[in-house]
């Protein structure tokens, strides 16, 4: 498929809008359909669509096997970490309300983002991994 | 300090295994040692919460823990009492000394790149069990159990043994389908309740068991959990599962997994589905008796034929299964206290069954029953080790074996299932069978010239001792029986007193 221009250049030109719209579902999961889950699908689906029209030594190269580990655990750790702040600021695991914002609403706002954030991350790093996995293993 | 810490222990011991299993790889990228550290640190807190939580919940009341600060029935709750404590402390022992042992075979057994992601995990699957047992939310259940199911399928395709794939398949297969049934009951319950959480479930069921929607998730619910725990004629993943998986996978596998599921359908049976009161005119006891009977009799007899020493530890599993489930299932606080005292003590007995059988690997890899002809000469300590064991395993008096044998009888005789005494006696009968071909392998008979080649000149002290420790443990809780006994009493009083409804 890399020498089919249609698909290159109409990929290259909807990356950017697949990626943004990844980030207005994971804004947007709080109050509307979509979250963490379906943004980090979105996103991670990005890299495969470089990966199917581009082969995928292009996509490892925009996405290093050493990054997608880091990110893989970054976004679990975001969630812990989150949980167990929430329990020394006083309230109960990952009880948003207790954490140190003006009020508890904010609290559970910016909360719930951010464990929404983490969650994202890791989904769009385990869709990674899984399709380089089963595409082959290049750098083993 | 003490109020924060009982207040926060329930989601504590899940969150120490998030952290340990993200800390795994992590530290491996370093050195592969510290992800070893990482892996004992984690289960070593894990048993000083869990024995923590046995101790509080058996002075005081059950402990309930709400996440996020969400009341049930909307948001999860953890809850620990007696009966989930008590195999809490259980399942993170066994996966402590499994640990331990690990630091002799895995090196031996595991690619070393492959170290840090082994760790890694193996604490995701102790921490799925985990997380079965402590929390009070039926879909909660599943998640965790799909946790613990996809590490294991994981851990089991480590082995080195080109046959490990076939067997992580097998399992893999067998055990969605098992993990897709409980969750289409889940279903079934939900769309007839709308509720998730166990204590709102059971208020909400009473007066539905008539419906053809309840007795279908019941009948889905129990048919998947009987899957995950390898009842009869659903067992056919276990046997490969535990013969082809890495030692210390076998060892940790038979003292904890199975026993977890057995835990969820106790759980269930006793909490929402009312096995205390009967339904619709169906002797649900009388039904797992039945098929717990044919369990214990059918693994013990194929175990009598195999010809693989892990293999007929595997098939014994199978039948030891079943004594668990027909002591929880006859509604007797002696049969029950009996079930419950044999999930500890099968898992020690168990564990260091498989133990010593990873040793025997480790020096002269094989562990065909054939090739252990005098190895009571060559590996004295190891070879007693089993022999304990093996008399454990009967049921001879001062070994734990024969304590929760004694209870299970004691709770047949006074509930009136005198069918399950013949069972129990006929399967300790063919228990010494099979255990008596090893032992008279290993003590009785010249060893063959084609085995005397030692491979491995010492097996590690880490092997030796965790496996010592377990088999101190079946002979002083065999002689010493009175803790145990009484913890597992007071949760049988405890759960068949409580009648889920009232």
């Amino acid at each position: 498929m890399k020498d089919d221009v249609i698909l290159r250049t109409i990929t290259k030109f909807m990356l950017p809008f697949i990626q943004i719209f990844a980030f207005y579902t994971l804004a947007h999961g709080e109050i509307s359909p979509g979250g963490g889950f379906q943004a980090g699908v979105i996103f991670g689906a990005s890299f495969i669509l470089i990966a199917l029209v581009f082969g995928k030594n292009s996509a490892r190269s925009k996405m290093p096997r050493n990054i997608n580990d880091i990110l893989l655990s970054t976004g679990d750790f975001i969630y812990a970490f989150t949980g167990l702040f929430c329990i020394f600021a006083g309230g109960l695991f990952l009880e948003y309300g207790k954490l140190p914002f003006h009020s508890a609403k904010e609290g559970n706002h910016i909360g719930m983002i951010i464990i929404e954030l983490g969650v994202a991350i890791t989904v769009a790093a385990v869709m990674m991994t899984i399709f380089f996995e089963i595409a082959g293993k290049e750098d083993d | 300090m003490i109020d924060f810490f009982t207040t926060h222990a329930p989601v504590l011991t899940i969150v120490v295994f998030i952290f340990g299993a993200l800390l795994a790889p992590v530290f491996g990228r370093i050195n592969n040692s510290l992800s070893y550290y990482c892996a004992l640190i984690t289960t070593a807190l894990s048993f000083v919460l869990s024995v923590y939580l046995l101790f509080s919940v058996y002075n005081n009341a059950p402990l309930e823990y709400f996440l996020g600060g969400w009341k049930p029935p909307y948001g999860i709750e953890y809850r620990v009492d007696i009966l989930n404590s008590f195999i809490l402390s259980v399942v993170s022992f066994v996966s402590f000394l499994s640990v331990i042992y690990g630091y002799g075979s895995i090196k031996s057994e595991i690619y070393e790149k492959r170290h840090p992601a082994f760790y890694s995990v193996y604490l995701l699957f102790i921490g799925g069990m985990m997380g079965i047992l402590i929390t009070n939310d039926i879909f909660n259940m599943y998640v965790f159990l799909e946790i613990t199911s996809l590490a294991g399928y994981a851990l089991i395709a480590m082995g080195r043994t080109r046959y490990s794939y076939m067997a992580s398949f097998n399992y893999l297969i067998l055990g969605s389908v098992g993990a897709t049934f409980f969750l289409i009951g889940i279903g079934y319950l939900y769309m007839q309740t709308g509720t998730l959480n166990l204590t709102d479930l059971a208020q909400r069921l009473q007066g539905h068991f008539d419906t053809n929607v309840v007795l279908v998730a019941i009948a889905f619910i129990v048919v998947g959990l009987m899957l995950k725990m390898a009842v009869f004629p659903l067992h056919f993943w276990l046997p490969d599962a535990y013969t082809y998986s890495p030692s210390v996978i076998s060892a940790a596998m038979a003292g904890t997994s199975t026993k977890v599921a057995a835990y969820l359908l106790i759980r269930l049976m006793y909490t929402i589905f009312g096995i205390q009161a009967g339904f619709s005119g169906i002797n649900f006891s009388g039904i797992i008796i039945v098929i717990a009977s044919i369990t214990i009799l059918a693994g013990s007899i194929i175990a009598i034929s195999q010809t693989d020493l892990k293999k007929m530890l595997a098939f014994s599993s199978i039948g030891q299964i079943g004594y668990i489930l027909i002591g929880t299932a006859m509604v007797n606080k002696y049969a029950f206290a009996g079930g419950l005292l044999h999930i500890l003590n099968h898992a020690m007995m168990k564990t260091a069954l498989f133990m010593v059988a990873g040793g025997f690997f480790y020096k002269f890899t094989s562990t065909k029953i054939n090739d252990l002809k005098g190895m009571g000469r060559q590996m004295p300590f190891a070879s007693a080790m089993f022999l304990i064991l093996s008399l454990s395993m009967v049921g001879i008096p001062l070994t734990v074996g024969f304590i929760s044998k004694w209870y299970i009888i004691l709770g047949a005789a006074q509930s009136g299932y005198w069918i399950v005494v013949p069972v129990i006696l006929l399967s300790s009968l063919l228990t010494a069978i099979y255990f008596g071909r090893v032992v008279h392998n290993l003590f009785f008979k010249d060893s063959e010239a084609s085995n005397t080649g030692i491979l491995h000149a010492k097996i590690p002290y880490s092997m030796v001792s965790s496996t010592a420790v377990l088999v101190f443990l079946c002979i002083f809780f065999g002689v010493f029986a009175y803790m145990p006994v009484e913890i597992s009493l007071k949760a049988a009083e405890n759960i068949i007193g409580a009648m889920p409804w009232k």
